[in-house]
């Protein structure tokens, strides 16, 4: 067995985190940062965290992931990283001349207290940073928060340094995508293309982490929301922001700074989902569905009529982040599937409060635990005891799906072990459809491989 | 290589150095060397194993990855806890590919599980040693481990938590060994500080303390060998074929009663001299076990180090079993690289990566008649470029400075030459030198490219330069080298395949190269519209009217 001290025996624990269902702040504001094109992320702490986080973006994407790092030292820890922050800046500029530099803070920056925005002050005075080249900051202190909430920290800094108000309002819509997948936000865009909307997703990793193999390396690929775009964010009618832990800061700032009013959605993922997103593109700029986003949505139900005996009753356990959660959630509840174990390490008001929403009632043996104590060791050892269909979370499911031959379906983050997730939406109708797709193979297979020679059916 | 060659080699070194701001081009230009030899074994001076400037993208890493992640992280029953945010843990889990077998279902191996204290703002600002009690006591309630390590990240030395006092507490409350490891991310200037670190404390709380002296002739630690990918099972097997008794492993597919009973041996072999030379030189002090450089990369190399072994224990039966392993062995492995070296001699390679790795295999690479043109560590020191003969001259800076320096002696009961000085000089001349490592610039054609610390800057401008036919370095250089057309090899994952140890090994890795340099896709990279030239209009207009 791989997690072979893994126990029937439920202890509840103070102070140990087991097999996390969940990472650090800064490396999700290192992905927020590489949807900005020629941005340049940079980890302001020791060289380790810049080192850790590029390597799973890069096991996760199998795409170069470039980020400075302040590389701090003993004396930095003491004295604070103003001078390594300088260096690196005039480093930086220098040597791969960005358009955004865009630092965050680690746990040891944030321990010894720099000020990020004095010391960028400095740069600009020193002439470090090149004229109609910019800055931006995220406090991003590992000890509070996760990879989420250090996305969501960055996605607001776009705001807070970009955004430019504006009185005469645009016919633009800005999307704020979530921690999604760069094909979740290429699909996005098509989605608001095929309607007819003008949009700008802010972040957009899309032809960043999915560049094409040209023989040619781009250390900025052609990818990312231009600082121009972020700019005309305060012009736009409206703003879209899909997930509401990874979302809900940069569109209420946008709003607050620009006053551009923000609508916050769940991330469009599954049917309920993705026809709140449509229907709220619809009402925001007064166009109508066409035909084939309807067919689209028609045929997500077909898939669901026809093969629902599949689905339903299934149990199912889930990990990763809140918003993929929820939608998550309510979309496995659309399918009279059961999704009885429900587990994210990410802190956050309401979480609870919409996971009970999105079960609707349906699944009254369902346990959900968020935050401190929420790893993957208590789900599994929730398995153990009563055992589930299907599993739904990161690459770490592996071990719990090999030892209790349950499948895994991969979604989240990180997935090291496959390619897909960066090329194949889970968010719209599209996504919705490869979803089934999954369960369905995920389930189905299992049958074909364990159910007794005579039942084994050739029509399903 | 001819002097046009040295005269290109030093106009591609000013390639290199031009565009930095002139702060970091005067650093790194005493870490971008010619490798222009004098006489016989002069190598030119590089500096080492210094602090990367701010800014520069690097492929380093942090003192606790080192520390926890290389040295601790392939022991399977030492329940290794991160005491620190959650980051840490999380990174270092599962994410290198150290082998382990368990000898049977009951045993205990903890690899699969990341255990961290995953400290809040509150423990930050009140301390968090409470919290860490409190874990090792839960991890213990629920695990029962034989052993318990702590890892301090960087916040936990900022705000002054003693890992170790509670370390000893809860070892006198529980009754088994725990101990820390003060491995704090920002000590150091690379993952080597936490190599160290982890040497001291391995040294200072678990060698030594077993009492079971294996019965068994020909007993050998290996030093520094991680069991990447399996590396380390094919190893063992070689010596299982010998006869030659392995008392422990640091720290591939390990346990941690081997390491308690790694004095029994009388011989210490180090693979990777950079991440373990300390305690094969306090093991040697302390319990009189002389140490000799091994290499198993490379069948050459691994043929080398098995008679080095055998010669060591001067046994005649024992020499026999050797040289007819080797010779067995050897068929395979010369048809191969008959076949491959056709297919790749005279191709160029480069490697970026480790403190050893990227010495070890470039002999694997000119068995199949590949040049190294060029080739750096990643966290090196200079006496693994330059060899152990400059170790007196090394400068300790403030870097170095705050790493401990253990002061070991002879046990009193325990120490017990397993040689004589004079059986040791002896050896010497037959080729097994004790503590003799030369580095990888003397086993470099003069002329090559040494470059410590490459940056990403510097990587792309080398494979503009030279388009090699293969590159290898880590995860972080995989796919922007892979995107600018060459074929990158991990030689820190093996790019999840190998193993590359030992003959089998050695097999597996030719027939890697030559998969990677000749794959087709490579062939395939332009669409058939682009690489045509001019458009030209295939199809004949035809009209039916």
């Amino acid at each position: 067995m791989l997690l072979r001290h893994t126990s029937t025996n439920v202890v509840e624990r103070n102070a140990l985190t087991v097999n996390p269902a969940k990472t650090c702040q800064p490396i999700g504001a290192m992905y927020a940062a590489l949807g900005i094109h020629r941005c340049l992320p940079h980890s302001h702490g020791s060289q380790g965290c810049c080192a850790y986080h590029r390597s799973t973006l890069t096991r996760h994407y199998k795409e170069p992931v470039m980020a400075g790092t302040s590389s701090f030292t003993e004396g930095s820890s003491v004295f604070g990283g103003q001078s390594n922050l300088l260096q690196a800046l005039d480093n930086l500029f220098t040597v791969y001349d960005p358009d955004v530099v865009a630092v965050h803070t680690t746990c040891l920056s944030e321990t010894i207290g720099d000020d990020i925005p004095q010391i960028a002050d400095k740069a600009r005075e020193k002439g470090l940073i090149p004229a109609g080249k910019y800055v931006i900051h995220a406090n991003t202190p590992s000890y509070a928060g996760s990879h989420v909430t250090g996305f969501s920290t960055m996605v607001r800094a776009m705001v807070d340094y970009l955004a430019e108000p504006s009185a005469a309002k645009t016919q633009a819509v800005n999307i704020i995508p979530g921690w999604v997948e760069p094909s979740d936000m290429r699909e996005i865009k098509r989605l608001c293309w095929q309607m007819g909307v003008e949009a700008t997703v802010f972040p957009d990793t899309s032809d960043v982490l999915d560049a094409p193999q040209t023989g040619e390396y781009e250390f900025y690929p052609k990818g990312g929301v231009t600082v121009g775009e972020l700019k005309q964010t305060g012009s736009a009618m409206a703003t879209l922001a899909l997930g509401h832990t990874a979302s809900s800061a940069a569109a209420r700032a946008l709003d607050t700074k620009c006053g551009v009013p923000c609508e916050i959605l769940d991330l469009p993922i599954g049917l309920s989902a993705t026809d709140r997103f449509v229907d709220a593109l619809r009402r925001t700029t007064n166009v109508t569905v066409p035909q084939y986003v309807e067919d689209e949505r028609g045929r997500v139900v077909d898939i669901v009529t026809d093969m629902h005996q599949y689905f339903s009753g299934r149990r199912v356990a889930l990990w990763g982040d809140p918003d993929q959660l929820v939608s998550l959630t309510e979309f496995l509840v659309d399918l009279d599937m059961r999704p009885v174990y429900i587990v994210t390490g990410t802190p956050g008001k309401k979480f609870l409060k919409r996971i009970d929403k999105a079960l609707d009632g349906r699944v009254p043996e369902a346990k959900v635990r968020q935050g401190p104590g929420a790893d993957m060791f208590l789900m599994h050892q929730w398995i153990k005891n009563e055992p589930v269909d299907l599993l739904i979370g990161n690459t770490y499911g592996k071990y719990i799906s090999r030892d209790d031959g349950i499948p895994l379906i991969r979604h989240g983050f990180p997935i090291l072990d496959r390619i897909g997730h960066s090329y194949f939406p889970t968010v719209g109708y599209a996504g919705a459809m490869r979803l089934l797709e999954k369960i369905l193979d995920a389930v189905l297979s299992r049958e074909d491989r364990e159910s007794p020679e005579e039942s084994f059916e050739l029509v399903m | 290589m001819s002097s046009s060659r040295q005269t290109d080699m030093h106009t591609v070194k000013d390639q290199l150095l031009k565009g930095y701001p002139a702060k970091v081009a005067r650093k790194r230009t005493q870490q971008i060397v010619v490798n222009e030899k004098e006489g016989c074994d002069a190598v030119p001076e590089i500096v080492a194993n210094t602090r990367t400037m701010p800014g520069i993208i690097t492929q380093r890493g942090c003192t606790y990855a080192g520390c926890k992640g290389v040295v601790l992280g392939p022991t399977r029953d030492i329940l290794n806890l991160t005491h620190g945010p959650i980051g840490c843990g999380f990174y270092s889990w599962l994410t290198r590919r150290n082998q382990t077998r368990p000898e049977s279902d009951d045993d205990q191996n903890f690899m699969t599980y990341c255990f961290s204290t995953d400290m809040q703002e509150n423990e930050i600002i009140f301390g968090g040693e409470k919290k860490l009690a409190e874990a090792i006591q839960e991890a213990y309630t629920l695990f029962k481990p034989k052993a318990i390590g702590i890892f301090a990240t960087c916040p936990v030395g900022l705000i002054g938590d003693d890992i170790h006092s509670v370390a000893w507490k809860m070892s006198e409350k529980l009754g088994i060994n725990i101990f820390g490891f003060s491995c704090e991310g920002y000590k150091g200037v690379s993952q080597s500080a936490g190599h160290h670190i982890a040497n001291n404390q391995l040294f200072k709380h678990v060698i030594g303390r077993g009492q079971k002296p294996p019965e068994a002739e020909f007993k050998i630690n290996m030093l520094g060998e991680y069991n990447i990918g399996g590396d380390a099972f094919l190893i063992d097997d070689l010596f299982k074929r010998c006869g030659i008794h392995l008392v422990s492993t640091f720290s591939g597919n390990s346990t941690y009663e081997d390491f308690e009973n790694a004095h029994h041996a009388d011989l210490n072999c180090v693979m990777c001299h950079r991440s373990i030379n300390y305690v094969a030189d306090m093991i040697e002090k302390k319990y009189g076990i002389p140490w000799i450089k091994v290499n198993f990369l490379g069948a050459e190399a691994t043929a080398k180090s098995l008679r080095k072994i055998a010669r060591y224990f001067d046994d005649a039966a024992l020499t026999e079993r050797v040289e007819k392993v080797i010779a067995e062995e050897m068929v395979n492995v010369l048809a191969a690289q008959a076949e491959i070296r056709a297919r790749c001699e005279g191709k160029l390679a480069m490697l970026f990566v480790g403190g050893s790795r990227a010495h070890h295999y470039q002999d694997l690479l000119a068995e199949i008649g590949m040049k190294t043109v060029a080739a750096g560590y990643e966290f090196g020191h200079r006496d693994d470029y330059e060899g152990r003969r400059v170790l007196s001259t090394i400068k300790v800076d403030a870097d170095s400075r705050n790493i401990e320096e253990l002061t070991v002696e002879a046990d009193p009961q325990e120490y017990r030459p397993r040689r004589s000085p004079e059986q040791l000089a002896e050896l010497a001349v037959q080729g097994v030198a004790p503590k003799e490592y030369e580095g990888m610039m003397a086993a470099m054609d003069s002329g090559t490219l040494v470059i410590d610390n490459i940056s990403q800057a510097e990587t792309e401008k080398l494979l503009a330069i030279f388009k090699p036919a293969i590159f290898c370095a880590g995860i972080k250089e995989k796919y922007s080298v892979q995107k600018s057309g060459v074929p990158m090899l991990q030689l820190h994952s093996y790019d999840y395949g190998g193993p590359f140890a030992a003959f089998r090994g050695a097999v597996t890795f030719y027939r890697t190269i030559d998969r990677m340099i000749h794959a087709r896709i490579w062939s395939l990279v332009k669409a058939p519209w682009n690489t045509q030239g001019k458009p030209t209009l295939d199809a004949e207009l035809v009209c039916n009217s």
